[in-house]
C-alpha cells in the first residue's frame, strides 16, 4: 500500500500534463499562415531538411560518448565500496582506468575526435 | 594476487599483447605494420607455450567466473595454434592486398582472447561476454577489405545474423537464471538435478543451443557460413573456420557434459538429428560449388556434423575424439585455406576451380601440399583426417550409434568426390589463360609447413595426442 | 645388444632411402652405398649372433604401432638362436650377392634402382626374421613379396619379365590370403599375436582349431616357398636378374615359409594333422620338382625346380619334427644354391645372355673358376660327401625314416637320386663336351671379373666346409642342432627299429653316386645331340618337358574362367548395374545439391527465418520430452 502515493503522483502528473496540452487545442483560436508553419518562428532560414542526411561523425561521437559513459559508470559502485575493497580494489580500478585511457588515446590518436 | 592469476596466464599474455599492439600501432611508422604481426605472433606463441606448461593444473579465478582445467588447456592450445598459423599467413597476404593495418592484428588478438575466454569460462555470463568479444572482432575483420562489396556483405550478414543468434543466447541465459537463480555452470548443474522437467530451464537450454549452433554453424543455423566465408579475407575465413569453431565447441561441450549432464538422453537425440542433417547438407551442397572458398565453407559445415557425431557418442572416447578432431581439423583447414591464400591469378585471389587446372605441372610442391590437406579432409590414411574420423566414428559405434556411424561414413564417401575433384583439376587438367602463381611469402610457406607437420604428426602417431584429448575431457565427465 | 639389433635393419633401410632419394645423382656409384650398408648390417648380425651364442635372447618393442580398442600391437623384435641364424644367412649371403651384383649389373641403366630394391629386400627380410609377433611378420612377409615382384619385373620393358612379376605376386596372394585369415583367426582364438604369448597359450586351443590355423598359415608358407600346388611362379621368376634369383628366389625369401612353420612349430605340433600335411606336401614337391628338373633346357629353370625340390626337403624335415635338420638344410642350401645361381649367372654373363643349356658346352677350359665353384655347388646339391648338402639332406632323410615314415623316406631318397641326375646333367651340358654355341658368341666367352668370382669362391668354401664344421651327427645331435636347442629341444636319441643310421647314410650316398653315374652315362660318355634334348621323345618326356601341364591346367581351370567372368562383370554388371547405380546416385545428389542451393538465397531475412524456425523446433523438442 505504501506505493499508492507514488501512483497518485503519476496520476497527477498525467492529469496536469494532459490538461496543459489538451486545453489549448480546445480553447485557443487557430489562424495558420505560411510564416507560422516554419520550424523557426524567429525567421531564421533552414539549412537542411530534418529528415535528410546528416554526417556520420555525429553517430561516431555518440557511440564514443556511450562507450565511455557506460564504462565510467563502473566507478560509482566502486566509489561506494572503496574502503572495504582496500588496496587491491584501488589497483584493479587503476588497471581498469588504464585500459580505458589506452582506448581513449587510441581513439584520439587515430583521429576519432577530429571533426574534419 | 599474482598466484591467483596463474590459471589465466595464457589469457593475460594475449590480452597484454593486444594492449601492447594498441600502443605500438600509435607509434610511427604510419605505414608498414608488419612488425605488429611479429609481435602478435610472439604473444600467441608465448600463450601457447604458457598453456602447455599449465597442463595438469586446476584452478579458478575472479570469484570462480574463470577456471583452468586440462580441457581449457587443450582448447587454448588448439586456438593458439589456429591464431598463430593465421597470423603467419596474414603478414604477407595483407600487404599484397594493400590492407596492412594495425587494427587487423589487434582484432585478431582480441578475437583469440575471446575464444580462449570461452574455453576457460565457468559462468554463462562470461561465456556470453567472451562470445561477444570474439564475434565483434570477427565481424569487423570480415569487413576488413572495405573496398570489396563481398567483404562488406560478409561483414554485414555476419553481424546481423550473429546479433540475432546472440539474442537467443542471452534470452536462454535469462530463462536459465530465472529457473535456477544462478548463472554459474556448476551451480546450474546442481540446481537442474531437481528441476528435471522445468519448462523454463528446458527452453533456456534450447535457446543456448541455438546460440552455440550458430557459432559452430550446425544446421539450420549454418546459412551465414558460405556467404561470410566467401566474402571475408581468406586469412579471416581461416580463423572463423577454425578458432571460433573450436571456441564454440569448447563452451558447448562444457555446457552439455558438465552442466546439462542430466538431460543427456534428450540432447543426444536432438544432436543425433542435427549431426545427420549438418553433415549431409554440408556435403551435398558442397558438391555443387565451383568456388573453392565456398566449397570449403560447406565442407566445414559437414565436418561440424562429424564432430557432433563424437558429441552424441559421449564419454571419454566421444568427447576426447571431438577434441582430437578439432586439433586435426585446425591444422588441415588452416592449411587448405592457406594454400588458397597463397595462390593468385593475375591480381586476383585464385578461388575458382578453373584457377587450379594444371597447377601440379607448374608448382608441384604447392599442389602436393594442397592435395595432402584435401586428402586429410577426405579422411585418407595416413593423414590426420583419417585418425580423427576413425576415433569419432569408432566412439559412435562403441556407444551403440551404429546407424549414425554408417551415415557418417557414407557422407565421408560423398565428400571424397568434391575434394578429389580439386586434386583432379590440379593434376589432370591443362591450364588455360593467365597462369596461377603462388605469392613469394616465406611466412605463408612456414605456416603451411607447420600445418603439414601437424597433419602427419597426428596421422602417423595419433595415440599420444588422443590420450591427451581423453585426459582433457576427464574434468567434464566427473 | 638392443641397439645392435636395431642396427641390423637400420643400415639397409638407410641405404634404400639414400639410393631411392639420390639415386638419380648417385647413378653408377650406387654400390658404394648399398654394399657397405649391407656389410655393416652383416657385422651387426655377427655381433648379435655371438651374444646369442652366449645364451642371451632379446625381445623389445620399437614403438607402439596400432591401438584400436582392445587390439594393441607394437613393432616387436625377437632374437633367439633361430632368428640369429636366419639373420646371419640373410645378411651374409645378401652381402656376397650385393658384391657380385656390382659386376653383374655393371652398366645397367637401372643400376641405382636395382640396389635400392636389393637393400629394401634385405631390410624387409631382416625385419621378417626379427619380427616378434605375427602381424609384423605378416607386414614384412608382404614387403618381401613386393620386393620380389619389383625385382622379377626389374626389366619391365620385357613382357615376359613383367608377366612373371605379376604371376609371382598373384600366386603369392593366393597363399597370403590364407595366411592373413590364419593371423586373424589366431587373434580371435587367443586374443594376442605375440609369439611368446601365442606359443604359451597354444595348449588352450582345441586340436581342430589349431589345425585350421596351422593349415591357413601353411597356405601362406606354400605360396612363399613355392610348394605344390602354388609352385608355378618360381620358375617364371627366373626372368629377373640372376643375382635376384640367387638371393631372393633361392637363398632367402623362399625359405620364409620354412621359417614360419619352424617358428610356429608349437602350433603345428598341437594340431598333429597339420604336421602330416606339411611333411607330405614337402615330400611330394621334392620328388615332383626333381622330375621336372630332369627335362628342362634353361639352366636357370633347372636350378629353379631344384630350389622347389630342396624346399620340399625342408618342409618334409619340418613335417617330421626334424626342425634343426630342416633349418640346417636351409642354411647349406642357401650356400650351395646361391653358389649355383651365381655360377649360372657367371656363365650367362660370359655367354652374353645365353641361358639355354643346348647352346653351351665346353666352357670348362674357358671359365676355370666358375667351373670349379659350380662343380662344388653341384656336388653339394647332389649330396656327395663330405660337402654340406650331404650332411643336411641325410639328416632329413634319417629323421623321416626314424619318425616312422618309410614311404616318405623312400620318396625323398628317389628325389635325391633324381637330384644327382639333373644337376650332373646341367653341369655336363654346360661345362663339358664340345662347344655348341655360335662362333660369334664363342669368340667372346670370358671369365667373369674378380668382383663376381670372389663371392663364388667364398660360397664354394662355405659349401665345402659347413657340413664338416657343424653338421657331423653325434650322440647329442649336430653342433648346429645344439645351438638351436633353446628353440627346438633335442630329440631323444632312442634305439630305432629297422635300418640303422649308418645303413641309411650308405643308401643315400649310393643314390647320389648312382645319379651322377647315370647322368655321366647318358650325357658325357658319348657326344650330345643338342637337337634331341629339347624335343619330346615319348609321352613321359613330354609330360616332364611341359612341367606336368600344371600351368595349362591352372590356365584352363582358373585364369580363363576368371577372365571371362571379369569380362562379363566389366561389361554387363559394372557398366549396366554398378555404374548405373553410381551415376544415378551421382545425378540424384547433384540434382539435390542444385535444389538445396536455391534455399541459400543470400537474403539475410531468409537466413534469420531459418534460425528462428530452428529455435522453435528445438524448444518444441525439449518441451515435448
Amino acid at each position: 500500500m505504501e506505493y499508492v502515493t507514488i501512483l497518485m503522483v503519476f496520476g497527477i502528473a498525467l492529469l496536469v500534463g494532459g490538461a496543459m496540452i489538451g486545453l489549448p487545442t480546445l480553447l485557443a483560436p487557430r489562424r495558420a499562415t505560411a510564416v507560422k508553419a516554419e520550424p523557426f518562428e524567429c525567421g531564421k532560414d533552414l539549412l537542411a531538411l530534418p529528415e535528410g542526411r546528416f554526417a556520420i561523425k555525429f553517430s561516431t561521437v555518440a557511440i564514443f560518448f556511450i562507450i565511455f559513459d557506460i564504462e565510467v559508470m563502473l566507478i560509482f559502485p566502486w566509489a561506494v565500496q572503496v574502503r572495504p575493497l582496500g588496496w587491491p580494489g584501488y589497483l584493479a580500478m587503476l588497471v581498469f582506468l588504464g585500459i580505458l585511457m589506452l582506448g581513449f588515446l587510441y581513439m584520439w590518436k587515430k583521429g576519432g575526435l577530429e571533426w574534419d | 594476487m599474482s598466484a591467483a592469476l596463474v590459471p589465466l596466464a595464457p589469457l593475460l599474455l594475449v590480452a597484454a599483447t593486444a594492449g601492447l599492439l594498441i600502443v605500438l600501432d600509435l607509434l610511427p611508422p604510419r605505414e608498414g605494420k608488419g612488425h605488429l604481426g611479429v609481435v602478435a605472433l610472439a604473444g600467441v606463441v608465448a600463450a601457447l607455450a604458457g598453456a602447455l606448461t599449465l597442463w595438469g593444473r586446476e584452478g579458478r579465478a575472479f570469484g570462480g567466473m574463470l577456471l583452468l582445467d586440462n580441457f581449457a588447456v587443450f582448447l587454448d592450445v588448439v586456438i593458439c595454434y589456429a591464431a598463430a598459423l593465421v597470423l603467419l599467413l596474414s603478414m604477407d597476404y595483407l600487404r599484397r592486398n594493400g590492407m596492412e593495418s594495425g587494427e587487423y592484428y589487434i582484432l585478431v588478438l582480441l578475437a583469440t582472447l575471446g575464444m580462449m575466454l570461452m574455453a576457460q569460462a565457468a559462468d554463462l555470463i562470461v561465456i556470453f561476454l567472451a562470445l561477444e568479444l570474439m564475434s565483434l572482432s570477427l565481424y569487423v575483420l570480415a569487413g576488413l577489405f572495405r573496398g570489396r562489396l563481398t567483404s562488406a556483405e560478409s561483414s554485414m550478414k555476419y553481424f546481423l545474423l550473429g546479433a540475432f543468434a546472440t539474442g537467443f543466447f542471452v534470452y536462454g541465459i535469462a530463462l536459465i537464471y530465472g529457473a535456477t537463480g544462478t548463472t554459474a555452470l556448476d551451480r546450474i548443474a546442481a540446481a537442474s538435478g531437481g528441476l528435471q522437467r522445468d519448462p523454463l530451464l528446458l527452453i533456456g537450454f534450447g535457446l543456448l543451443l541455438v546460440g552455440f549452433g550458430f557459432k559452430i554453424s550446425s544446421v539450420p543455423f549454418h546459412m551465414w557460413v558460405p556467404d561470410v566465408y566467401e566474402g571475408a579475407p581468406t586469412s579471416v575465413t581461416a580463423l572463423i573456420a577454425t578458432g571460433s569453431k573450436a571456441a564454440g565447441f569448447a563452451a558447448l561441450l562444457r555446457v552439455l557434459f558438465s552442466t546439462f549432464k542430466v538431460a543427456q538422453p534428450d540432447w543426444a537425440l536432438l544432436l543425433w538429428v542435427v549431426a545427420v542433417l549438418t553433415m549431409t547438407l554440408g556435403n551435398v551442397i558442397a558438391i555443387a560449388q565451383s568456388n573453392l572458398k565456398r566449397m570449403l565453407a560447406y565442407s566445414s559445415i559437414a565436418h561440424v556434423g562429424y564432430m557432433l557425431v563424437g558429441v552424441v557418442a559421449g564419454g571419454a572416447l566421444g568427447a576426447g575424439g571431438v577434441l582430437f578432431y578439432l586439433l586435426m581439423y585446425t591444422f588441415t583447414t588452416v592449411g587448405a585455406f592457406g594454400a588458397i591464400l597463397l595462390l593468385e591469378r593475375g591480381r586476383q585471389e585464385a578461388v575458382e576451380l578453373d584457377d587450379y587446372a594444371g597447377l601440379a605441372a607448374r608448382h608441384p610442391l604447392l599442389a602436393l601440399t594442397l592435395a595432402l590437406f584435401l586428402l586429410s579432409l577426405v579422411g585418407m590414411p595416413p593423414t590426420a583426417g583419417f585418425a580423427g574420423k576413425f576415433y569419432v566414428f569408432g566412439a559412435a559405434i562403441r556407444s551403440g550409434y551404429i546407424w549414425l556411424a554408417v551415415i557418417a561414413v557414407l557422407n565421408s564417401a560423398v565428400a571424397a568426390y568434391y575434394y578429389l575433384r580439386v586434386v583432379v583439376y590440379m593434376y589432370m587438367r591443362e591450364a588455360e589463360g593467365v597462369p596461377t602463381r603462388p605469392a613469394p611469402s616465406f611466412a605463408g610457406r612456414l605456416a603451411l609447413g607447420v600445418a603439414l607437420w601437424g597433419v602427419f604428426q597426428l596421422g602417423l602417431m595419433p595415440a599420444p595426442v588422443l590420450d591427451l584429448a581423453q585426459a582433457a575431457v576427464a574434468p567434464l565427465l566427473r | 645388444m638392443s641397439t645392435t639389433v636395431w642396427l641390423i635393419p637400420f643400415f639397409p633401410l638407410l641405404g634404400t632411402l639414400l639410393n631411392a632419394l639420390f639415386g638419380r645423382w648417385i647413378g653408377r656409384h650406387a654400390h658404394w652405398i648399398a654394399v657397405p650398408s649391407n656389410g655393416l648390417s652383416f657385422l651387426a648380425s655377427c655381433a648379435v649372433f655371438l651374444s646369442v651364442g652366449r645364451g642371451e635372447t632379446f625381445t623389445g618393442d620399437l614403438f607402439p604401432w596400432i591401438q584400436a580398442g582392445a587390439f594393441k600391437t607394437a613393432v616387436t623384435a625377437l632374437v633367439d638362436p633361430l632368428s640369429a641364424v636366419m639373420l646371419l644367412v640373410v645378411t651374409g649371403v645378401g652381402f656376397l650377392i650385393h658384391v657380385y651384383s656390382v659386376g653383374y649389373m655393371h652398366g645397367d641403366p637401372g643400376y641405382a634402382r636395382f640396389f635400392t630394391y636389393l637393400n629394401l629386400f634385405v631390410f624387409s627380410m631382416v625385419m621378417l626374421v626379427l619380427a616378434g609377433n605375427f602381424l609384423v611378420l605378416y607386414v614384412f612377409w608382404e614387403a618381401v613379396g613386393l620386393c620380389s615382384y619389383l625385382l622379377i619385373g626389374f626389366w619391365y620393358q620385357r613382357k615376359a619379365a613383367a608377366d612373371a612379376g605379376k604371376k609371382a605376386f598373384i600366386v603369392n596372394r593366393v597363399g597370403d590370403f590364407g595366411f592373413g585369415l590364419g593371423v586373424m583367426y589366431l587373434w580371435v582364438a587367443l586374443g594376442t599375436l605375440d609369439y611368446s604369448e601365442v606359443f604359451a597359450k597354444v595348449g588352450t586351443l582345441s586340436p581342430e582349431t589349431a589345425t585350421v590355423i596351422a593349415l591357413l598359415l601353411f597356405a601362406g608358407a606354400c605360396g612363399k616357398s613355392a610348394q605344390l600346388p602354388l609352385h608355378t611362379w618360381l620358375p617364371d621368376a627366373m626372368e629377373g636378374p640372376t643375382p635376384v634369383s640367387a638371393l631372393i628366389h633361392a637363398a632367402t625369401m623362399v625359405t620364409a615359409g620354412i621359417y614360419l612353420v619352424a617358428r610356429s612349430h608349437v602350433l603345428f605340433e598341437r594340431s598333429g594333422v597339420a604336421l602330416d600335411v606339411v611333411a607330405w606336401v614337402g615330400g611330394l614337391t621334392a620328388l615332383f620338382a626333381a622330375t621336372i628338373g630332369l627335362a628342362q633346357t634353361d639352366i636357370k629353370r633347372v636350378l629353379a625346380y631344384s630350389t622347389i625340390s630342396q624346399l620340399g626337403y625342408m618342409f618334409a624335415g619340418v613335417g617330421v619334427g626334424a626342425y634343426a635338420a630342416a633349418i640346417f638344410h636351409l642354411v647349406t642350401h642357401a650356400f650351395f644354391k646361391a653358389l649355383l645361381f651365381l655360377g649360372a649367372g657367371s656363365v650367362i654373363h660370359g655367354l652374353g645372355g645365353e641361358q639355354d643349356l643346348r647352346k653351351m658346352g665346353g666352357l670348362a677350359p674357358r671359365m676355370v673358376t666358375t667351373t670349379v665353384t659350380f662343380f662344388v655347388g653341384a656336388a653339394g646339391l647332389a649330396g656327395l660327401p663330405p660337402l654340406a648338402g650331404f650332411f643336411s639332406k641325410d639328416e632329413i632323410l634319417a629323421s623321416a625314416y626314424h619318425a616312422g615314415r618309410p614311404w616318405l623316406w623312400a620318396l625323398l631318397l628317389l628325389g635325391a637320386f633324381l637330384t644327382a641326375v639333373y644337376i650332373s646333367r646341367a653341369f655336363i651340358l654346360a661345362f663339358r663336351g664340345a662347344p655348341r654355341m655360335s662362333q660369334e658368341v664363342a669368340r667372346h666367352i670370358h671369365e667373369s671379373p674378380r668382383v663376381m668370382t670372389a663371392p663364388l669362391g667364398i660360397l664354394a668354401l662355405l659349401t665345402a666346409v659347413a657340413g664338416v664344421a657343424i653338421g657331423i651327427p653325434s650322440a647329442h645331435g649336430t653342433a648346429f642342432a645344439r645351438f638351436l636347442s633353446p628353440v627346438f629341444p633335442l630329440a631323444e636319441e632312442a634305439g630305432h627299429a629297422g635300418l640303422s643310421a649308418l645303413t641309411l647314410l650308405v643308401l643315400s650316398v649310393i643314390a647320389a653316386v648312382a645319379g651322377v653315374l647315370l647322368a655321366w652315362l647318358i650325357y658325357d660318355s658319348r657326344p650330345v645331340n643338342a637337337e634331341a634334348i629339347g624335343r619330346p621323345r615319348n609321352w613321359l618326356h613330354a609330360l616332364l618337358l611341359r612341367k606336368y601341364y600344371v600351368d595349362e591346367l591352372y590356365d584352363f581351370l582358373f585364369v580363363r574362367p576368371l577372365v571371362r567372368v571379369a569380362g562379363f562383370c566389366a561389361r554387363a554388371f559394372d557398366l549396366g548395374f554398378v555404374d548405373g547405380i553410381v551415376n544415378g546416385v551421382g545425378r540424384l545428389v547433384v540434382g539435390w545439391a542444385g535444389a538445396m542451393r536455391l534455399v541459400q538465397t543470400g537474403y539475410v531475412m531468409n537466413y534469420a527465418l531459418a534460425t528462428l524456425l530452428g529455435a522453435v523446433v528445438i524448444v518444441a523438442f525439449f518441451l515435448s520430452r
